[in-house]
């Protein structure tokens, strides 16, 4: 064995000792890590009630969203969503990527604040919270704070003939609170509990 | 206001404690004594090792293990690249996505091979399943196991004995796969579940809204991606928006455990320094550094952030949710804030919000995390880089008592030194010249030709900023940053698809991952082999406050001096006009 070790060239001998490991050890790892890791989350994640393909909302019997994916609203019948740069198209993802100094960008927040002004008449600038005129980072973003689904209050109850005690009552009804971090509010379910009222 | 304080405050805490007892455990891995994980683990890397004819008992020297370790990287770029460049025929594509061009498959396979995850393309439509799970997320195993299997071996080799056999690089590497990584990515993926994360392999779904709009929804595979991604500090995230991407981060629990799975690893490294060396009361200093340096970063990024654009003040607008562009409703900008923080001091790189949106403040500091690199810093990696200003600092500190530079017994020599200065040169090297040249083109509005062209074809370099003046300077420093210090978050509105920023970003990254591990492994090897002298009333002494101190200045004073000048041309003047 030492005299065979002693005739292989050096070069074969680096070969020996790491490429042919490395090759190997690879092979076993990508078995390990992308066939044996994923399908035992697979595995686990048939055991959650939405079996791992996303959490979906229904309304009359049809699929209308899932809870976690925002959805367009700019009907003024329904609370709106957030401004979006991706404009709720869930097959991409992404922000305005704008700065906070950015011409372009402070001009647009002008335009949202202005054309919400326009489709909510009574509507104090002063009360038009942060959100409502700035895009979210996924431009998928599901919720809204509790002051941006009040301040649409007045303008659904005039056009859906509600009163606007029931609407604030359909908001605390949809409110979540965790534990930590902010109070939000899913669009999507409080529209559709809207509808259904 | 008061729950989102606590919010940050639950993710350090927890951290914490968890991070102690990871550490214990860490160190008993690599020092290979008995652990509760031996029932599962013992038997499959005996089989692992039988078939890849590894001999783990064979001890191997810093220099066979650093060529253990560039050739087995070596394998893996070769493999990414050859899924990246052919996975429109591959297996799980139900999206049909093209394959990628050779300079993004270039950037890409290297980002995730040097654990940066710089990501030029969007997940959603750039790579198929298959390059997801077999390309990158295998990467983001074993570039974090790489990287922790080179802090392994510097930590064998600053044992106070004198050697020059610092155990068997595959050893480390794969019992930091199995015994750490995994583990955690299997607790942390179904936490994830719970939380409607998807874990399926169906593509995109069509529905009609509420609205009556027609709407696509990509899924995948998301919830075993996301916990490597957090839990190696890679970062690449499955969809374009990263954690900012409902599905991918769906609440704020789920963005608590990111948080801790991120933090957790690079802290316990600190732990495991200590228990394995026997030197505890160092750890703690050196954690104390960091995290002093933390706290620094993030205490005025939060207030930045809650407080809001003063812009958006001057419209009349009510903005008590803070500065909310970029960022998600059920995060908030206070976990925001501190996540951009946490995410740029280790080596993460994964965003919850968008940085290019952030205060000027918050984007100064957020570079700075990266600039300094070793507030924790990346799983392993993050240790090394911390490791060089640990030499640099007993170095200063030697000569300024006058006694011989010392550390752990051993004599600190020119030779070391040298080593330790190219590597802490070299990463503002690396960013300051790559922006000084982006920045130059930028500004004369270069033709680029083949090199860029921006969405409406034309080849004028100005066309890869989305922000004009400072910030748009800002877009080009935090991308070299980023690839420098291998994070891999950007100022996304950067145009960086192109061969100009991918090649030239994957160039920095090679250089910038391979340097910091070459030159600390060399260091601690060389150390190793050295006489071991006990301490006597003449060794200065590094399990101390003060040392500490010492090693926080040398940090600040590098950064400040190496990069001041280039901060104050981005973010320091967007702050001055804004004010």
């Amino acid at each position: 064995m030492y005299i065979a070790e002693m005739y292989i060239p050096a070069k074969k001998k680096k070969v020996k000792t790491f490429i042919i490991p490395s090759l190997k050890l690879t092979a076993v790892l990508i078995l390990l890590c992308a066939v044996i890791y994923p399908l035992l989350v697979v595995g686990i994640a048939k055991t959650v009630p939405s079996g791992g393909d996303g959490v979906t909302v229904s309304y009359k019997g049809q699929v209308v969203g899932y809870k976690d994916i925002g959805q367009k609203f700019t009907d003024d019948k329904y609370f709106w969503s957030r401004p979006s740069a991706v404009d709720y198209n869930a097959s991409g993802s992404g922000g305005s990527n704008k700065g906070p100094t950015n011409q372009d960008y402070l001009a647009d927040v002008q335009k949202r604040i202005d054309t919400f002004l326009v489709h909510n008449p009574g509507i104090k600038k002063s009360d038009i919270p942060v959100e409502l005129v700035t895009a979210s980072g996924s431009g998928l973003d599901p919720d809204i704070s509790f002051a941006s689904a009040t301040v649409q209050v007045p303008r659904i109850a005039r056009l859906r003939n509600k009163t606007e005690k029931k609407l604030y009552e359909l908001i605390d009804k949809i409110k979540e609170r965790p534990l930590f971090g902010p109070e939000k509010i899913n669009v999507l379910k409080l529209n559709v509990a809207l509808n259904m009222l | 206001m008061n729950s989102q304080i606590l919010g940050v405050v639950v993710m350090f805490v927890a951290t914490l404690l968890l991070a102690v007892p990871l550490g214990r455990y860490i160190a008993k891995v690599y020092s290979g004594q008995r652990v509760w994980t031996d029932i599962i683990f013992n038997p499959i890397e005996k089989l692992f090792f039988k078939i890849s004819r590894i001999n783990p008992a064979i001890e191997m020297g810093w220099k066979q293990s650093l060529v253990a370790l560039l050739t087995i990287n070596l394998v893996w770029f070769l493999w990414v690249m050859f899924c990246l460049l052919n996975q429109s025929w591959l297996p799980m594509n139900p999206d049909h996505n093209p394959n990628m061009t050779p300079d993004l498959a270039w950037n890409t396979a290297i980002s995730f091979l040097v654990n940066c995850n710089l990501q030029d393309y969007s997940g959603e439509t750039g790579v198929s399943y298959f390059s997801q799970v077999f390309g990158l997320m295998f990467l983001q195993f074993v570039s974090a196991g790489t990287g922790m299997a080179a802090a392994a071996v510097v930590f064998n080799a600053l044992r106070d004995r004198t050697t020059d056999q610092l155990g068997n690089f595959y050893n480390y590497f794969l019992r930091s796969c199995t015994r750490i990584l995994l583990p955690v990515c299997i607790l942390v993926a179904s936490i994830h579940l719970f939380e409607g994360t998807p874990m399926t392999f169906k593509g995109i779904d069509t529905l009609t809204s509420v609205q009556g709009d027609t709407m696509h929804v990509s899924r995948g595979p998301v919830a075993a991606f996301v916990a490597i991604k957090h839990v190696g500090t890679n970062g690449g995230g499955f969809f374009g928006a990263n954690s900012a991407h409902p599905f991918e981060n769906p609440t704020y629990l789920s963005n608590i455990v990111q948080m801790i799975a991120q933090i957790l690893i690079p802290f316990a490294m600190v732990f495991a320094f200590g228990f394995y060396c026997n030197k505890r009361r160092l750890a703690w200093v050196f954690w104390g550094v960091m995290t002093t340096g933390f706290l620094i970063l993030v205490v005025p990024t939060i207030i930045a952030e809650v407080n809001g654009n003063p812009y958006l003040a001057q419209m009349g607008i009510a903005q008590p949710g803070g500065n909310m562009e970029g960022k998600e409703v059920r995060f908030g900008a206070m976990a925001s804030a501190f996540w951009s923080i946490a995410t740029t001091v280790i080596s993460t790189g994964s965003v919850n919000a968008m940085h290019d949106s952030f205060m000027p403040v918050s984007g100064m500091n957020m570079m700075l995390g990266m600039m300094i690199n070793s507030f924790y810093g990346g799983v392993g990696v993050g240790f090394l880089n911390f490791f060089i200003y640990v030499i640099l600092a007993v170095f200063i500190g030697g000569l300024m008592v006058g006694r011989t530079p010392e550390f752990g017994g051993k004599k600190i020599e020119a030779r070391e030194m040298k080593i330790a200065m190219i590597i802490a040169l070299f990463h503002p090297f690396l960013i300051l010249v790559g922006t000084a040249v982006a920045s130059y083109l930028a500004a004369h509005d270069t033709n680029m030709g083949w090199w860029f062209a921006d969405a409406a074809g034309k080849h004028n370099a100005s066309g890869w900023l989305n922000n004009p003046g400072h910030h748009g300077f800002s877009e080009m420093l935090y991308q070299y940053t980023s690839c420098s210090a291998n994070n891999g978050s950007g100022f996304e509105g950067l145009a960086d698809n192109n061969p100009f920023w991918n090649i030239s970003a994957g160039i920095v990254l090679l250089f910038s991952r391979f340097l910091p591990i070459i030159g600390p492994v060399a260091i601690a090897g060389l150390i190793a082999g050295k006489k071991f002298i006990p301490a006597s009333s003449g060794t200065l002494k590094t399990d101390t406050g003060t040392f500490g101190l010492l090693v926080f200045a040398v940090k600040v004073i590098i950064a400040a001096l190496a990069f001041f000048p280039a901060l104050a041309l981005g973010p320091i003047a967007e702050w001055m006009k804004m004010h």
